[in-house]
């Protein structure tokens, strides 16, 4: 037994040219290998494990009231828990609407942002400016939301008061969401831009391209997918924000079709219904949640597609 | 003699015992929110006096009634009462512990505080969008001394279920059958109109900030935040400010002795100076306790606190229960919590 082993390790040793020890040392790093192979995998596979647990609860806490409510839980018009009628489209279409406001606006102005910190930004100003926009990123939702409340929406009521009698409403939300979400795309698109290779730029330069022509015809081809990339983390955050927009969205529990009314989302609702929630109510609620998954789910889906598409057309 | 001294110390240390042991008792308690100031200063009182503390966890009306239903608490709280047949379901009791009246507040530029007159009627209209604007006839009509300005009026309501919704729309439901029909009473609804803001704070807040605006507080809250009061037209048809003696009015006009489990909520209460809106905050029980101590040190807070607890809830501007109301809960309610051995866990 000892033989063969001795006879084996030689072998090995006239192959690799290794010595004893460093024979042992090889078989220790395969065994570490080995452990930090599986390590990872396991890691890997708690998080598969840990989304389908809480999306497996969700569905049984849920199941109850879909099964008392039926396909009316998603076209009712009205959530009112003291009649038991639990229709989630004013919080789906809030959520939606809201989020939409929010991409809209901070998409363009993130790049602005991004463009002119990478691209024309004295090298003085660079980085207070870029740290700032980081410090943005940092600031906790509650403060958006007091600011949205004691100053975003009292400023729409007094200079737009035929748009915004209350102030508060769906746009104030996007608004705010908006406001959340610039530091996050802008970051990300300026780290992005920054990877691309100077001599592109140079290049560009040197056959004569002006700015614009030099982000939009050279940096942007080359960085789409991590600007979609940042888009997504941003859109990400709009659908699931909660306290900065319950503070703000009017909480209105009908269904009002319209982009400055008063409304509500998923999140705000459930943050404001849960503590005191209990038999249908409590399961509505937790359908809710699932549904929230599942457009987050098929957001972040139509996201990759979209990625996938730019980058075949990509040259 | 050394016995007599050893026997001594050893008694005196075994007493010294207790008192810690005493001193370490507590009562556990979860529910509303709206009497927790008023509870966490008499638990403060009731320690100082006795040694014995409170643990009361603010997790509001649903919440107090999920604890004490699962028996993780020795009592649970709630503003909206139990119905008598879901109390006997689960085998508790309820009884009154504090009340407090709920407002209208409004912010009209020009008009004072409690200048305002408004009844059950127009105030559903309001809250349903049916009455937009300040210089609507309706309110007119109770106004006539009153220059109503042309500003549309935004409805403010609370965004979370809460007991001051419940009160609120109770009040509501019963005083506009249109409402009752279309928006009903609860401790969460979905209102036709206005803005919904967070917790009694953010309701101030909102209505501090906005002209036109009209929403509802626990009366505390309409104090700290100087808002104007509106005054209501009550049962009697007389129009009433709020306040401490109206508040009362309408509570001892209740009829506690006549209501089946102490089920009562006191709004549209009778009697001419009684405030339209008031509500009790109520205690929850199991009549069939496991730990006859542990119910028997809560029941003794209570009852300190309806013998001394009327001072501290005066100055938060809460209505302590009448005597007679206390003497009736101690008699009927009290009497039917009973330990393991069948006998009344509580005596006077």
């Amino acid at each position: 037994m000892t033989s063969s082993r001795n006879v084996s390790a030689r072998q090995q040793q006239d192959l690799l040219g290794a010595n004893e020890r460093e024979q042992s040392a090889l078989r220790r790093n395969g065994v570490i290998d080995k452990l930090f192979e599986k390590g990872t995998l396991t890691l890997a596979l708690a998080v598969l494990v840990l989304l389908a647990t809480i999306m497996g609860s969700l569905v049984a806490a849920g199941w109850p009231a879909f099964q008392e409510l039926g396909w009316s839980f998603f076209t009712g018009d009205r959530w009112a828990a003291n009649i038991e009628r639990f229709g989630a489209l004013p919080a789906i279409y809030g959520t939606l609407v809201t989020s939409l406001i929010a991409i809209i606006i901070a998409v363009p102005v993130s790049l602005g942002i991004a463009i002119f910190l990478t691209e024309m930004c004295p090298v003085a100003l660079r980085r207070p400016l870029g740290t700032m926009v980081e410090l943005l990123a940092g600031v906790p939702s509650i403060i958006y939301g007091m600011w949205g409340v004691e100053v975003l929406s009292p400023f729409l009521r007094d200079h737009f008061p035929a748009l915004f009698p209350a102030g508060t409403g769906l746009t104030t939300a996007g608004l705010i969401l908006a406001i959340m979400i610039i530091p996050f795309i802008t970051a990300i698109t300026r780290d992005v831009m920054v990877t691309v290779p100077p001599m592109m730029r140079e290049s560009a330069y040197g056959l004569g391209c002006t700015t614009w022509e030099v982000v939009r015809n050279v940096i942007f081809p080359s960085v789409r997918g991590g600007i979609v990339g940042g888009v997504i983390l941003g859109l990400g955050r709009a659908l699931g924000e909660t306290m900065a927009v319950t503070f703000v969205i009017g909480n209105s529990l009908f269904l009002n079709p319209t982009l400055t009314g008063q409304g509500t989302s998923i999140a705000a609702l459930i943050a404001n219904q849960f503590p005191e929630a209990d038999g249908l109510q409590r399961s509505a609620l937790l359908l809710l949640g699932l549904v929230l998954f599942v457009i987050t789910f098929i957001v972040l889906a139509i996201a990759r597609l979209m990625l996938r598409r730019i980058e075949n057309r990509a040259p | 003699m050394l016995k007599r001294v050893a026997a001594t110390l050893l008694s005196t240390s075994l007493a010294l015992g207790a008192t810690s042991a005493a001193a370490a008792e507590t009562i556990t308690g979860a529910g509303a929110t709206f009497p927790y100031p008023v509870y966490s200063q008499w638990a403060d009182a009731y320690q100082d006096e006795s040694g014995i503390g409170l643990n009361y966890q603010a997790i509001g009306s649903g919440g107090g009634i999920q604890q004490i239903t699962a028996k993780t608490v020795t009592f649970g709280a709630s503003d909206a009462p139990m119905k008598p047949e879901e109390l006997e379901k689960n085998s508790l009791v309820q009884w009154p512990q504090i009340m407090g009246g709920v407002v209208p507040v409004v912010h009209i530029d020009g008009i004072e505080d409690g200048a305002l007159k408004l009844d059950g009627e127009t105030l559903a209209g309001i809250y349903q969008g049916n009455i937009s604007n300040w210089n609507d006839e309706a309110i007119a009509e109770l106004n006539p001394d009153l220059e109503l300005p042309d500003q549309q009026i935004t409805p403010v309501y609370r965004a979370e279920g809460s007991g001051t919704n419940f009160l609120f729309t109770h009040y509501l439901a019963q005083v506009s059958e249109d409402f009752a029909n279309n928006v009903g009473e609860g401790k969460s609804v979905a209102w036709p109109s206005g803005v919904g803001a967070k917790a009694n704070a953010g309701v101030a807040s909102q209505v501090g900030n906005t002209n036109g605006a009209i929403g509802y507080v626990e009366s505390a809250y309409a104090e700290q935040n100087n808002l104007n009061v509106a005054q209501l037209e009550n049962r009697s048809g007389n129009f009433v400010t709020a306040g401490p003696d109206s508040f009362q009015a309408a509570a001892s006009n209740a009829d506690w002795a006549n209501a089946e489990g102490m089920y009562l909520v006191l709004t549209n209460q009778p009697g001419d100076n009684s405030w339209p809106i008031v509500g009790a905050s109520f205690i929850l029980m199991h009549t069939q306790v496991q730990d006859a101590d542990a119910a028997r040190r809560a029941l003794d807070f209570f009852d300190w606190a309806y013998q001394n607890g009327d001072q501290a809830a005066s100055e938060l501007n809460y209505i302590p229960m009448p005597q007679d109301v206390a003497d009736m809960v101690r008699q009927q309610v009290w009497s039917q919590i009973k330990g393991p051995n069948g006998q009344p866990v509580w005596q006077q």
